[in-house]
């Protein structure tokens, strides 16, 4: 018996073992490919001229790599989809664990987690065919594919995300801090204000950078509402094109392998995977934080 | 007794169905210290925060009955329940500082309740009677937290010290800290009495009996017997006090 339990303690121990290689061993496979497709792109263009250039012009004589548009895509539409998350994120988390009676908050939470798990596909059509059509009735001279939209589809794709973490942050306060502060007669605006907000600081900050994050990765949505033209000015009423936007098209494209254009994009593969891969551990180790440990 | 401040008129409480007090009647007396003893779950806590409405916050939560203050029901219609916490304040079980520098501890409630004060002699004012002055003096703008559980404490009545208020209510305030620190609370208390009416919760009876004026001995919800400290310490009416006090259970 005791002989039994045991045998199955250390099968069951290293089942799991293997799952653990098995993800690291994936991850770093994914790190070699990216690495080794990316050396045959830098055999032919100057790492300075891809980090620097101004020009993203792969598919057209004369070609281009400099990766800037792209990058300035991508912050577009991080920048945009942020500017709607955080605050309505934030607000509706106040609301949910401030305001909320226990039953709305019973029928809110699981709505959050159906729009998280909606496929983005289909928050691109929504982008395209709802969106698009009604800033068009407020920017007349708005583009078919634009940033604005983009972003604005990409904030309303993280915004569960968003709002439950947030949400968990000032339920993570403890109770005690509220009844000190209501104790002393604050009304709940200057609690949140002053109190749960500070105290918070550094789960929103994580939060943040972990939305960031996931905004940087989103593709189809970006690509079927912002378009595919990379751009370096800044105008979210025009297309543009994000670094996912550009590795979906090379890949449905018919470049043959091995070119320097399918190489490309192994390259901005790299830079995306080096730029959410400090964002995730930068917004770890600020999660790893105790909450009050902030102020 | 001196006039009540605080007079409570057939009050039940429930939780959903379950009745935490009841149908309890008493007063509490101006620059006194009442002490309110009784086994663990017996409705103590319940009971306090009924006098400053913290329980509003409770869902589930029902009240039959009157609290009244400075004889206003304060659960009537058009009370404000903010400036009832500015005028009953209140020190809890666990210290529980802001997250902030001792001196933005002391200030914060004054100023969003549109106190206007000479701040720096609120904070030596409210640290001082809560005899902390000494320790804290020259490290007014570190954070709170840097203090031991029995200095943080100590801030939390200095905080509620300094909203000025009548009454103070302090739920088992020392079960948290040490001997030492307990008896540097105790020894405030007294103190303070001549300035405030303090209800004290406390599950330790020696504290009832060292600090309080009268003591209110509470079993199941029900107040079963409430006098001067010495006359329930030294003559209980009631076999259940007895027994308690001596001991017996709890
Ligand atoms: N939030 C709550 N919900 C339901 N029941 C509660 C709640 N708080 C306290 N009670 C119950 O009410 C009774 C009195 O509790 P309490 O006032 O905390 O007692 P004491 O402070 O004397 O230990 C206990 O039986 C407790 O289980
Ligand atoms: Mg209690």
């Amino acid at each position: 018996m005791q002989n039994k339990t045991k045998f199955f303690d250390r099968s069951f121990h290293y089942a799991l073992l293997v799952f653990v290689l098995t993800t690291l061993a994936v991850t770093l496979s994914v790190v070699v490919v990216l690495l080794n497709e990316s050396s045959g792109f830098f055999a032919h263009v100057n790492l300075l001229d891809f980090l620097f250039g101004t020009k993203w012009t792969p598919l057209l004589e004369p070609k281009s790599f400099g990766i800037l548009p792209l990058i300035c895509g991508t912050f577009m539409i991080v920048i945009g989809a942020i500017a709607f998350a955080l605050p309505v994120g934030l607000a509706i988390a106040i609301y949910l664990s401030e305001f909320a009676s226990y039953n709305s908050r019973k029928r809110i939470k699981p709505i959050l987690e159906v729009l998280a798990g909606i496929p983005t596909i289909v928050y691109g059509f929504f982008a395209l065919t709802f969106i698009t059509p009604l800033l068009k009735n407020i920017f007349p001279e708005i583009q078919i594919f634009n940033a604005l939209s983009g972003a604005l589809v990409v904030g309303i794709m993280i915004l569960p995300m968003v709002a439950s973490l947030c949400d968990d942050g000032f339920r993570a306060l403890p109770p005690s801090l509220r009844e000190g502060a209501y104790g002393l007669g604050a009304k709940p605006y200057e609690v949140i204000r002053h109190i749960l907000l500070p105290a918070s600081t550094s789960r929103i900050a994580a939060t943040l950078i972990l939305a960031i994050s996931r905004a940087i990765g989103e593709t189809m949505a970006v690509t079927l509402a912002a378009g595919a033209t990379p751009n370096l000015s800044f105008n979210f009423l025009d297309s543009i094109q994000t670094m996912t936007a550009y590795i979906v098209q090379v890949s449905l494209g018919d470049t043959p392998a091995n070119s320097i254009e399918y190489q490309s994009s192994y390259a901005v593969g790299l830079v995306l995977f080096i730029m959410t891969f400090f964002m995730n551990v930068i917004g770890n180790l600020v999660l790893a934080k105790k909450p009050l440990e902030a102020m | 007794m001196t006039e009540p401040i605080i007079k409570i008129e057939d009050l039940s409480i429930y939780y959903g169905e379950k009745r935490a007090i009841n149908q309890v009647s008493m007063d509490f007396c101006n620059n006194e210290v009442t002490a309110i003893i009784g086994p663990s779950g017996c409705g103590k806590s319940t009971l306090l925060r009924s006098i400053n409405r913290m329980n509003d916050f409770v869902v589930g939560l029902r009240n039959e009955g009157k609290v009244l203050y400075r004889d206003k029901n304060i659960y009537a219609e058009d009370i404000d329940e903010s400036e009832i916490r500015r005028n009953i304040g209140m020190v809890f079980q666990k210290p529980n500082p802001f997250p902030k520098s001792i001196y933005d501890n002391i200030t914060w409630g004054p100023k969003i309740n549109g106190y206007k004060e000479d701040w720096e002699k609120l904070v030596e004012e409210s640290l001082k009677r809560a005899a902390l002055w000494d320790e804290v003096k020259d490290r007014l703008h570190s954070s709170a937290l840097e203090l031991s559980g029995g200095q943080q404490q100590r801030l939390c009545i200095a905080r509620a010290i300094a909203m000025r208020p009548e009454v103070i209510l302090m739920d088992e305030p020392c079960s948290a800290l040490d001997p030492k620190a307990t008896f540097k609370i105790e020894d405030l208390i007294h103190e303070l009495k001549e300035s405030y009416s303090i209800l004290i919760v406390t599950h330790n009876m020696q504290q009832a009996a060292r600090v309080s004026d009268r003591t209110a001995f509470f079993y199941l919800g029900d107040l079963i017997e409430y006098g001067p400290t010495k006359q329930i310490f030294e003559l209980p009416k009631k076999d259940q006090t007895q027994d308690y006090i001596q001991g017996k259970f709890g």
